[in-house]
């Protein structure tokens, strides 16, 4: 897998966020590279929801915040409303960042346990809001009760009186006190209970249509990122695998890759028989040192020699379902 | 209790209660647990956090350490009472009789340990191996729980594997001295999706060919579903169902039971198919609520749920075991849920925004 290519971009006055060729690399000592990213284009509609799924260590964190330049990629372009926030200083890039937010994967790392509820949502207000403190307020209260928490009750409460569910909440107020267009979600219920997980999940969907957000949401869960997404783009070791709609992507998958996350994830109905067969025993390879040509060569089971030699290219499999192998699992014209 | 099968059980354990002593109260984290275990079965513990999961398998395995816990009841192993037993005679039990895998399985090996001496500590104490035969043992280990380059591997330290390698030498620990009982308390937590699978193809592997029992303790229910035959569902320090895997997905009686189910997004539903999320917070335990512990969030909560504890009993079918007033798909459940909605109880206006519920609390692929 390794796809680069970009016949999966799309064109138009909708597209609010566009990377292209976006690699991140990070010196790891003896003039080595960590290879993070290495390449990847895709673009996100206004109101749409991307996910990001892979193993850990495939990049999909690196890639969300190498969107908001934290830090800066190595090279690539991300383009937001038509301007390239790689060639921005760093201050424009700050004033930038009311439009673009996060939130996390640790819901109670993330807020900082000396703050009170009120100060932790109301400190994006302070830079950027109404200087006016009862207005703050306002805007706060009005946040917090949109996230279901009850702001007299948690106000002037610290992170550590609340729950796992409720700190990431706390945090989805925080990040959207400052009415953002685009809000990247870094495995945001991967650390919550699957009761909590469903609220999470139903919450973020209830402000997406509220406040007509575009999300990427990253996470491992195959399941969580069907439920969510509007697009769902693959990655492996740096590289986009495949890119699909939810449902043609789960239906009918064409990379092998895709085939292997699918097979593993366990499916709470006992008449499904296991695939003992599918899984193959191996690893992620080295990001120092990548297998040439196709990355996922090394585990994969139609690998032939083309597979190590040349890297494969995206391929449309029909207009809303693109793949980077060579030897798809569905047919795949030119 | 009810036994399922005759013949008499490789564990069982009888009202096992524990409870944690702390400033600000008792935490009742297990609240009267009884089930027995066959030798050779796998048994499916399953519930969120905080409902005992965890504690109940510490318990038995009396991992529990601290003067501030107090576990009462009996849990039989080969018909004697490990409960009562001393520390030094527990330590005969650990690994030749019964073994643990962590959910860890970075902070569940020692740091500045090579894998060799972890394998192989307990194969010289327990087995009398000598080194040069122990290691050999520990190179066997490792390649039945499919390390590559197992000599290699023995010199590594733990931070030289990759969490999924990590979890495979936990498992050859366990494995090692043969136990009889195996614990796996949320062994795939922490891995990947494609790691999860190979790990718990592992795990079922050699519990089939060791004729081991085991009991898998996880929150999915994935997981449970195709590799064990019996699943319990806890909740609150209680086992609200218990029945044979199959049958329990099949027809889910317990409304918390079903709740989970209905909770958990699937490959197999559209996307932006609305959740059931269960509404509400898992109780207290240092104060539990009065009668079901389940009813403060239950979508058919009637005057009794609230002022009398459930027992758990037999259904129509003597292996289905379930405490609850209100079994989902009964016509009292149906009409309780029905007052519930028009009374505007959240939980069943949660449960009616997302889909009607099943009459049957049956489950779709």
């Amino acid at each position: 897998m390794a796809g680069t290519g970009k016949a999966h971009l799309r064109t138009g006055e909708d597209v609010l966020v566009s990377v292209e060729d976006l690699v991140v690399e990070f010196p790891c000592g003896r003039g080595r590279t960590v290879k993070a990213v290495s390449g990847i284009s895709f673009d996100i509609r206004s109101g749409e929801t991307l996910g990001l799924v892979g193993e850990s260590g495939c990049g999909k964190s690196t890639t969300g915040r190498a969107i908001i330049q934290l830090p800066r990629p190595t090279s690539g372009s991300v383009v937001f409303r038509g301007v390239d926030l790689a060639d921005l200083s760093d201050e424009e890039i700050r004033q930038r960042r009311t439009h673009i937010q996060m939130i996390f994967q640790d819901p109670i790392s993330s807020l900082n346990p000396r703050r009170t509820v009120g100060e932790i949502v109301a400190e994006p207000l302070r830079v950027w809001g109404p200087s006016d403190a009862d207005e703050q307020k306002a805007i706060v209260d009005r946040m917090l009760d949109a996230v279901g928490v009850d702001p007299d009750a948690a106000r002037d409460k610290r992170p550590h009186e609340f729950s796992g569910g409720q700190c990431q909440r706390i945090s989805i107020a925080r990040s959207l006190v400052v009415g953002p267009d685009l809000l990247i979600c870094d495995e945001p219920v991967s650390a919550l209970d699957v009761s909590v997980q469903a609220q999470i999940l139903n919450l973020l969907e209830d402000l997406k249509a509220e406040y007509g957000l575009t999300m990427v949401f990253i996470a491992h869960d195959l399941a969580v990122v069907k439920n969510i997404s509007d697009r769902v783009a693959v990655m492996y070791l740096g590289k986009l695998c495949e890119v699909a709609g939810p449902d043609t992507l789960y239906a009918e998958a064409a990379h092998p890759y895709t085939d292997l996350l699918l097979g593993s994830v366990p499916k709470p109905d006992p008449t499904v028989e296991i695939d003992e067969s599918l899984v193959d025993d191996g690893e992620l390879p080295s990001p120092i040192n990548p297998p040439s040509g196709c990355r996922f060569r090394t585990r994969c089971d139609r690998a032939t020699d083309v597979c190590s030699a040349e890297e494969p290219k995206m391929r449309a499999v029909d207009d809303e379902h693109f793949v980077a192998c060579h030897h798809p699992l569905v047919a795949v014209a030119g | 209790m009810a036994d399922n099968v005759a013949g008499s059980p490789l564990l069982e354990v009888d009202d096992l209660r524990t409870t944690f002593t702390i400033p600000a109260g008792d935490v009742k984290a297990v609240r009267g647990v009884s089930f027995s275990l066959e030798q050779g079965r796998t048994l499916g513990i399953v519930g969120e956090s905080g409902s005992g999961k965890t504690v109940l398998a510490r318990s038995i395995m009396r991992l529990n350490l601290g003067s501030n816990v107090t576990t009462t009841g009996t849990a039989a192993f080969n018909g004697s009472d490990v409960l009562t037993r001393s520390p030094g005679e527990m330590r005969e039990l650990w690994g030749t009789e019964m073994a643990m895998v962590f959910q860890d399985p970075m902070t569940s090996l020692n740091p500045l340990v090579r894998v060799q001496r972890q394998v192989t500590e307990h194969l010289c104490r327990h087995l009398n191996l000598n080194r040069a035969e122990a290691r050999q043992a520990a190179v066997d280990l490792l390649r039945e729980v499919r390390i590559p380059d197992p000599e290699t591997r023995l010199r590594s330290f733990p931070h030289e594997l990759s969490g999924g390698m990590r979890q495979r030498v936990c498992i050859a620990v366990a494995l090692a001295c043969e136990p009889s009982l195996l614990f796996a308390d949320e062994p795939t937590t922490a891995l990947d999706v494609t790691v999860q699978h190979q790990i718990l193809n592992l795990l079922s592997r050699e519990q089939t060919d060791r004729e081991m029992a085991m009991v898998l303790v996880t929150h999915d229910l994935g997981v449970v579903a195709g590799r064990t035959d019996d699943t319990m569902v806890m909740y609150a320090g209680t086992v609200v169902e218990h029945a044979p895997t199959a049958s329990l997905f099949a027809d889910m009686r317990h409304p918390y039971s079903e709740a989970l189910m209905r909770s958990i997004p699937r490959t197999s539903l559209p996307s932006h198919t609305r959740l059931a999320a269960i509404t509400g917070r898992p109780p207290d335990l240092i104060d539990p609520p009065s009668g079901c512990a389940f009813s403060p969030r239950c979508p058919y909560v009637q005057d009794q749920c609230v002022n009398e504890e459930p027992p758990l009993v037999e259904t129509d079918d003597p292996a289905h075991r379930l405490a609850c007033w209100t079994p989902v798909g009964s016509p009292e459940a149906r009409a309780a849920f029905e007052k519930n909605l028009a009374a505007g109880l959240q939980q069943a206006v949660a449960v009616d925004i997302s889909a009607a519920p099943s009459s049957t609390g049956g489950v779709d692929g």
